[in-house]
């Protein structure tokens, strides 16, 4: 008798401490959601406002305190596209390099474990490392040319990995075909593998640039500008950008009050733009998923 | 026949020539790392020539422009980016580590579809952004909570490096969860375990050294993050005392400073070596968390 009712009792617990467990897992999720949508209605809220034809067709007028981002959305896809010359075609080539023709030795694990480090390394050390060698030992000044290179190169690891997920999902069975015909390597790769692993690789890709699209820290160094009146007109000028300009806004401008709504515009545009370009990737990334489990 | 013979032999260069260009863009990965490392450090070499090593680590004072004496103590710095990284991974680590156990034992496929995507929405918010976010938000709530004149501090910067870790904390820990084996699962289960006392006695021992370095990797995101932290703590120079006092992070102030320093003076070196710091520790802790999942892969295979 005794014993049934402890043993109750340490069921009672177990049960107990399994409501508990199971009620904060659930609200750390609820947590994290919650804030994301305020974080979404919070910056949609106030933006809508401030949101028109003129603010994204129209330079900023009267110190910044009117007008529109025009010059900002110009260079932060101007700085992207050198990005995504950059990086996109390197980051492919050494997928390829690590997945179809590394050897499993020392060097090709060191060199993964590069790329996994170079993931890891803060931003602001990129612009640290930008500023010597594109700005300084190049020449090529503070420019779209050396911030896009900054970024080309923080956002390598990025394109290398999904480049090398892209080229795992094509089945060995692909290559094994070509081969078998008498291809070469390279001939196996252009026709039996690139042509099933080139959406993937983009896609992949195209999350990378949106990211750093995003970046403040290795541009305000290399080549953004606190204020231009005019779009650059060659690689080698300064240029405006979508999240320096929020940073100005929000923190150097000397009107806070008149500042703040064209912050908050600025905010909304990047937000829409990094949502748009994720939930696009996710769902092409989802259809081509599905598309090789057959 | 000496036809076949030269096409074949210009094709075997061109096979080998498109392999060593492969193989350039493989090891650019590891020129980089190198490159970081010995251009920071080449740079940084110089403000040693006027700077004490021994005060540059040990005191709290840093005043570079002072015109009688310039000071390079990063002490407070450094505290200040421990205090701000450690309020974050309070925050993110048990947050984190719950959603990872949600996403692994009980939410069903379909919500994991849409739970896991949002995560990495998350991943995607530009920092500039989510220091918007505590400059506008996060601030005045904290300042009117604790009855402050504005809420630019260390606990706001941690409530948002916070937010900033917490996708890498999930998904290296539900990675993990979801490797352990079923066949330990179900003998737990089999065993008249509960499922949440299989998950804290069976899953996570199993899968801890995987979550230590989510854990890892959560802390080498925060330490390096510069933009909320830039625009969130307040960034006063003086040596903190607590959560609620503005604090500057070597990151923040490298970004400060270094717009307005003039190139190749002690003071621009100097940055240099706050960068140095910085990448030091990222690389440290990064590497660390990379064995750590090496280690678990292995064992696991």
């Amino acid at each position: 008798m005794k014993s049934s009712i402890k043993k109750n009792r340490k069921n009672f617990r177990a049960e107990l401490s399994q409501l508990l467990g199971f009620l904060f897992v659930r609200i750390s999720v609820y947590t994290i959601l919650l804030v994301l949508l305020f974080f979404f209605y919070d910056v949609s809220n106030r933006g809508f406002k401030v949101i028109s034809w003129e603010f994204l067709s129209e330079p900023p007028r009267r110190g910044m305190t009117e007008g529109g981002i025009l010059p900002a959305i110009v260079g932060t896809f101007l700085v992207t596209l050198i990005t995504a010359l950059f990086a996109v075609p390197i980051g492919m080539a050494a997928a390829i390099y690590l997945h179809e023709y590394a050897r499993p030795n020392r060097l090709t694990r060191l060199v993964r474990l590069s790329i996994r480090n170079l993931a890891g390394v803060p931003s602001i050390v990129y612009g640290l490392f930008g500023v010597i060698l594109f700005v300084n030992w190049l020449k090529f000044g503070t420019s779209v040319l050396s911030a896009g290179l900054t970024l080309g190169l923080l956002t390598l690891p990025w394109t290398i990995t999904a480049s090398e997920e892209a080229l795992k999902s094509v089945p060995d069975s692909y290559r094994h075909g070509a081969l078998a015909l008498g291809a070469t390597k390279w001939q196996m790769i252009r026709t039996n593998v690139l042509p099933y692993a080139l959406p993937g690789m983009l896609t992949g890709a195209v999350l990378g640039l949106a990211r750093a699209a995003g970046e403040t820290a290795p541009i305000m160094f290399t080549g953004a500008a606190f204020y231009l009146p005019y779009l650059p007109r060659s690689f080698k000028d300064q240029f405006m950008a979508l999240p320096y300009h929020l940073y100005v806004m929000a923190t150097q401008h000397h009107s806070i009050d008149q500042a703040k709504p064209i912050a908050y515009g600025t905010a909304l545009v990047l937000i829409v733009f990094v949502v748009v370009f994720n939930l696009g990737a996710i769902l092409i990334r989802g259809r081509l998923r599905n598309k090789w489990r057959h | 026949m000496a036809s076949v013979k030269k096409k074949g032999l210009i094709s075997d260069l061109k096979e080998r020539l498109i392999q060593h260009l492969f193989e350039m863009s493989g090891w650019l990965a590891l020129v980089v790392l190198l490159g970081i490392f010995a251009l920071l450090l080449t740079t940084a070499i110089p403000a040693f020539k006027e700077i004490n090593l021994k005060e540059f680590f040990t005191s709290s004072r840093w005043d570079p422009t002072s015109p009688e004496k310039p000071e390079y103590g990063i002490l407070s710095m450094v505290v200040s980016t421990m205090l701000v990284t450690a309020g974050a991974l309070a925050i993110a680590f048990p947050l984190g580590l719950g959603v990872a156990a949600y996403l692994s034992d009980v939410a069903s496929h379909k919500v994991r579809e849409i739970v896991k995507p949002v995560v990495e929405l998350l991943a995607a918010i530009p920092s500039v952004v989510v220091g918007f976010i505590g400059l506008t938000l996060v601030g005045p709530l904290i300042a009117r909570i604790f009855k402050l004149s504005n809420g630019l501090n260390a606990l706001n910067g941690s409530l948002l490096l916070a937010i900033m870790a917490l996708p890498t904390v999930i998904s290296i820990s539900e990675d993990s969860l979801q490797a352990v084996p079923q066949a330990y699962v179900e003998a737990s289960l089999a065993l008249g375990a509960n499922r949440w006392q299989t998950l804290v006695r069976v899953k996570i021992p199993a899968a801890i050294s995987g979550i230590a370095a989510s854990f890892m990797l959560g802390l080498g995101r925060a330490i390096g993050e510069t933009m909320t932290v830039l625009m969130a703590t307040g960034n006063a120079r003086s040596f903190p005392h607590g959560f609620l006092d503005s604090v500057r992070t070597l990151s923040a102030n490298i970004a400060i400073e270094l717009g307005e320093v003039p190139y190749y003076t002690t003071h621009y070196y100097a940055l240099f070596a706050l960068g140095l710091i910085l990448f030091v520790m990222t690389f440290v802790i990064n590497l660390t968390a990379d064995l750590i999942l090496e280690k678990q892969k292995r064992k696991l295979q």
